[in-house]
């Protein structure tokens, strides 16, 4: 029975500061599903880099042992010829490809010296139908949800004839749809003899699709669990993850009446300029001091949209209707620097897209939008940038050696935690979260929900825009559901329900075509 | 609250492997330093020691004024991830009004003001293209390079070479700074050598300061013995420089105009809202601007100073050479952008500190001017700067990868 396809002994590395990881042993078995878990920063996907080759053979302590023989990776491509194929956190995919070409690239099919692209397309569509994706091979990535793409990743690992497949949060930015098809997909590849180890924060499916559980802590393994000889519950993890028990991820706020009305929309409609397409349907919300809105939805609702027209409309889309009133006074922003000045934050959807400065560190990103507050005269106050970054770390329990810290070098929670802290800094009145705790563990979370509380609570408000229908149940007040650009439905928290969110969330906007 | 997970590596490392971890991390720094000492090593023995006079470095000093001011706006608006090949006509154009203005019997200190006016003209052009009508950076000054070329051929069509005489504005580029009256008593030039003292107690002050700063948050700093080892260094070149200039004709005024130069750049940079603004950009774009930061207003401002800054480089190059000639300004967009590379700024932005495109300007102004006094052919020299400028980028490439 135990019959090892991989065996990590001892692995150490250390970064500047930093060991990511210590005497780490980790064991997997020939066709398991294999869970690896731990809070942001624990290590999870510096182990995966280790093993794939990212940081090569003499960097890291250690031995690592695939189907019985020592490996000494060098490169990438040293492991994905040993059959290991890793799909990292964020998505390596060229977005203006087409499908078959993105599936092999750097695996082109050849013909003498030039690409066979009608075998390539041929192929492709073999290897799509294997993971259940039915899209033609030549449309764009750019063209499909996020959920497809995930798909195109796996089936590119596929095309290279992968026995061991390296998950690392895939369904950090999936929907509950898409993310029940790729945990089926995982499955079917067992059958086929496909091992797989699959890091998530996401508990709900660890305990339904995991053979073995391993957690890290602090670089450290604190268990593996066998999953097979017994039932793991969720709380079983999260104790060995966190150390504690946490009774109610979702903390209750204290019987908290909202207040006035501080943020109202009426009519909002908004055009692409490049397309010429409306992406906004007249669009009517409210929200109250000390309340949390969330917006619900599946992914390509609109919702990041709504909140780009308002927040200064960076894309430059063109306003075609509506009104937008804050604390009843009727505003439009040109920029960012102006809804930032009427106490508005919007904390980004993709932190490393747009919400971070990756090769700054931490005190850079955090005192960046309101530098004015640290200004004395022309100078900006290091002395106090260091204090004032060094209390959010603290507060936030930002994972980093000190505020000095490059960003980039973050953990994905840690980055997050980061990009909150900078907004925080900037003391808004209506504070704007997009997909807020993506990528975050269960502990980082609980903080997270408890800080939003404590903010509400000081009478700040929250537009909470979430995929999560649990996360949007839990910590709203009220909801609004977004469908192609327009609110199909409006709930209080007590009210709805995870089956009426779902209906709205895939309700077609009335009265609207296209 | 939880305790602190990530644990400080205690500092108990030794010397060796600290002096070692500072060479791998700051490769970068040093490797200008070092390509810095080759040079001057290699031309000092193939010159029998010419290159090393007390008036070859002079001149080098004066050479290097032109580009360094030109590197240094260059600097900015590589960060910001654009690029600016107009400038060496720029400079080349202002240079001639200065001389056209002068000779038309204008006060000095009327023409200097002028035609820094007119560079920061050419900036607001350009600078309006960039972020207004959105022709990228590329384009808008490789139009900008034939445009000023070509205006720069037009005023000085007639006259052919205009020569400058007005005494004032030669010292530029030509003149030293006057003494106090007691250094006569002394065979070398006493004010020059007080400045050195000076600067050299200012960086030992500073440097002390920003160590503490480090050390009060518990940062990580160098060890006592590679700080004051760095200290010591920097102390004897400061004072070995101004020796030499003491002791021929004292501190050129260049060097003063570089410095002021330098002092308030570095200072916008490293201290205000608006340098960490542009760094912000250049790290990435879109983060910045939802962060508040107004990026076309930044853009625009940083072409105005390049424009600003590449008028003194031309009022610089004319004095240095008494005239303005339809050649001005030939290749020194190459100078001003391999400077600046070598002096560390990076091929993806974001990252650059003037302070070292300096040493940029002299790394390339000293190759320069040692191949001249070998009387190397221009066309050669042409093929040695050109493959040092590809080096300098491939270099940084690789070790940004490797990070
Ligand atoms: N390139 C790097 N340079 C310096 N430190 C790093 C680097 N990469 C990771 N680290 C540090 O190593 C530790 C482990 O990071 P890792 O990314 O493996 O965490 P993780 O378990 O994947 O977390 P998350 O769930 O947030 O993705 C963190 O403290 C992180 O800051
Ligand atoms: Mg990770």
């Amino acid at each position: 029975m135990s019959d090892y396809i991989l065996e990590m002994k001892n692995i150490t590395k250390e970064f500047p500061g930093v060991k990511a990881l210590d005497e780490v042993c980790f064991k997997v078995r020939r066709g398991e599903i294999h869970c690896l878990v731990g809070e942001n920063g624990a290590g999870k996907s510096t182990l995966m880099k280790v093993l794939s080759g990212v940081y090569p053979w003499g960097t890291y302590a250690g031995e690592i042992v695939l189907n019985g023989e020592t490996q000494q990776f060098r490169h990438i491509s040293d492991s994905e010829r040993q059959g290991i194929a890793i799909i990292y956190q964020e998505l390596a995919l060229f977005p203006e490809l087409p499908v078959y070409e993105n599936i092999f690239v750097g695996n082109e099919i050849m013909n003498g010296l030039v690409i066979n692209w009608n075998e390539t397309i041929v192929q492709a569509s073999k290897i799509l139908q294997r993971v259940g994706l039915q899209v033609d091979p030549t449309v764009k990535i750019k063209d499909l949800g996020v959920g497809q793409r995930q798909l195109v990743e796996i089936a590119k690992a596929l095309s290279k004839d992968v026995r061991l497949l390296i998950l690392d949060e895939p369904t950090a930015a999936l929907n509950e749809d898409d993310s029940t098809n790729l945990l089926n997909l995982l499955r079917e590849l067992k059958e086929q003899g496909v091992t797989s180890i699959m890091i998530s924060h996401k508990l709900k499916e660890i305990v339904s699709i995991a053979d073995t559980i391993t957690v890290l802590r602090d670089g450290r393994v604190v268990c593996s669990l066998d999953a097979q000889e017994r039932k793991i519950s969720e709380q079983e993890i999260i104790r060995h993850m966190v150390g504690r028990e946490i009774e109610n991820i979702y903390p209750k706020r204290e019987g908290l009446e909202p207040g006035e009305v501080v943020f109202e929309l009426k009519n909002w409609s908004v055009t692409d300029r490049q397309s010429r397409r409306e992406i906004l349907h007249s669009v009517n919300l409210q929200v109250r001091k000390g309340e949390i809105v969330a917006l619900a939805g599946l992914m390509g609702a609109g919702r990041t949209e709504l909140a780009l027209s308002l927040f200064g409309n960076v894309p430059g889309y063109d306003i075609t209707g509506g009104e937008m009133y804050l604390k009843g006074n009727k505003v439009q922003f040109r920029h960012p620097a102006e809804a930032i000045e009427h106490g508005m934050a919007y904390v980004t959807e993709d932190r490393k897209a747009n919400g971070l400065i990756l090769i700054q560190d931490v005190k850079f990103n955090v005192s960046l939008p309101a530098l004015h507050k640290l200004l004395h005269g022309l100078v900006v106050n290091e002395h106090e940038e260091i204090v004032m970054a060094t209390e959010y770390k603290e507060s936030l329990d930002i994972r980093a050696p000190s505020v000095q810290t490059t960003v980039g070098t973050l953990s994905g929670g840690n980055q997050q935690k980061s990009s909150l802290a900078k907004w925080l800094f900037a003391e808004p009145s209506l504070l704007i979260l997009d997909e807020p705790t993506r990528g975050i563990d269960v502990g980082a979370k609980f903080e997270i929900y408890t800080l939003m509380n404590k903010l509400v609570e000081q009478g700040m408000s929250i537009i909470m825009i979430s995929s999560e229908l649990l996360e949007v149940l839990g910590m709203s007040d009220r909801l609004y559901i977004m469908s192609e650009g327009t609110i199909t439905g409006e709930l209080t928290a007590e009210e709805a329900t995870e089956e009426q969110i779902m209906a709205m969330a895939t309700k077609i906007g009335e009265g609207v075509a296209g | 609250m939880k305790t602190e997970r990530v644990k400080p590596m205690v500092q108990t490392e030794s010397l060796g492997s600290e002096v070692k971890a500072l060479l791998l991390g700051n490769i970068r720094d040093y490797a200008m330093y070092i390509a810095l000492v080759v040079i001057f090593v290699i031309f000092t023995v193939a010159t029998k020691g010419l290159f090393l006079s007390s008036r070859n470095l002079i001149n080098l000093v004066n050479q290097t004024g032109y580009v360094a001011v030109l590197a240094i706006g260059m600097t900015l608006i590589l960060i910001i991830k654009h690029i600016d090949l107009s400038v060496g006509f720029v400079a080349g154009f202002t240079g001639a009004i200065a001389a056209i203005l002068l000779m038309k019997g204008w006060n000095v200190w009327l023409v200097i003001p002028t035609v820094l006016a007119c560079g920061v003209l050419v900036g607001v052009y350009q600078g309006f293209l960039v972020t207004k009508i959105k022709v990228p950076a590329f384009v808008t000054t490789l139009a900008g390079m034939f445009i000023f070329r070509g205006l720069l051929s037009l005023v000085t069509a007639g006259t052919g070479t205009i020569i400058v005489r007005n005494r004032t504005f030669l010292q530029l580029s030509n003149g030293y700074i006057p003494d106090l009256p007691w250094g006569a008593h002394f065979d070398f030039h006493l004010l020059t050598l007080l400045i050195g003292i000076f600067l050299v107690v200012a960086t030992i002050y500073t440097q002390a300061k920003s160590r503490r700063t480090l050390q009060r948050y518990n940062f990580k700093t160098t060890s006592s013995v590679i700080f004051v080892t760095k200290l010591v260094s920097l102390a004897a070149l400061i004072m070995a420089t101004t020796w030499i200039m003491a002791s021929y004709r004292g501190l050129p005024w260049t060097a003063v105009i570089v410095t002021i130069v330098l002092v308030i750049y570095n200072f916008i940079l490293t201290k205000t809202r608006f340098g960490r603004h542009i760094y912000a950009i250049g790290g990435n774009t879109e983060a910045a601007e939802l962060s508040g930061i107004k990026v076309n207003q930044v853009t625009f401002l940083v072409f105005a100073s390049m424009g600003l800054l590449a008028a003194l480089a031309g009022i610089l190059y004319t004095s240095r050479l008494a005239s303005a000639t339809p050649t001005a300004g030939v290749g020194f967009e190459l100078d001003a952008i391999a400077s600046s590379y070598i002096g560390g700024v990076s091929v993806s932005g974001g990252v650059g500190r003037v302070t070292n495109t300096i040493i940029g300007a002299l790394v390339i102004m000293s190759l320069t001017n040692g191949m001249n006094l070998l009387g190397v052919d221009i066309s050669f020299q042409y093929v040695v700067k050109g493959l040092i400028f590809v080096l300098a980028v491939a270099f940084d490439v690789t070790t940004g990868n490797r990070r």
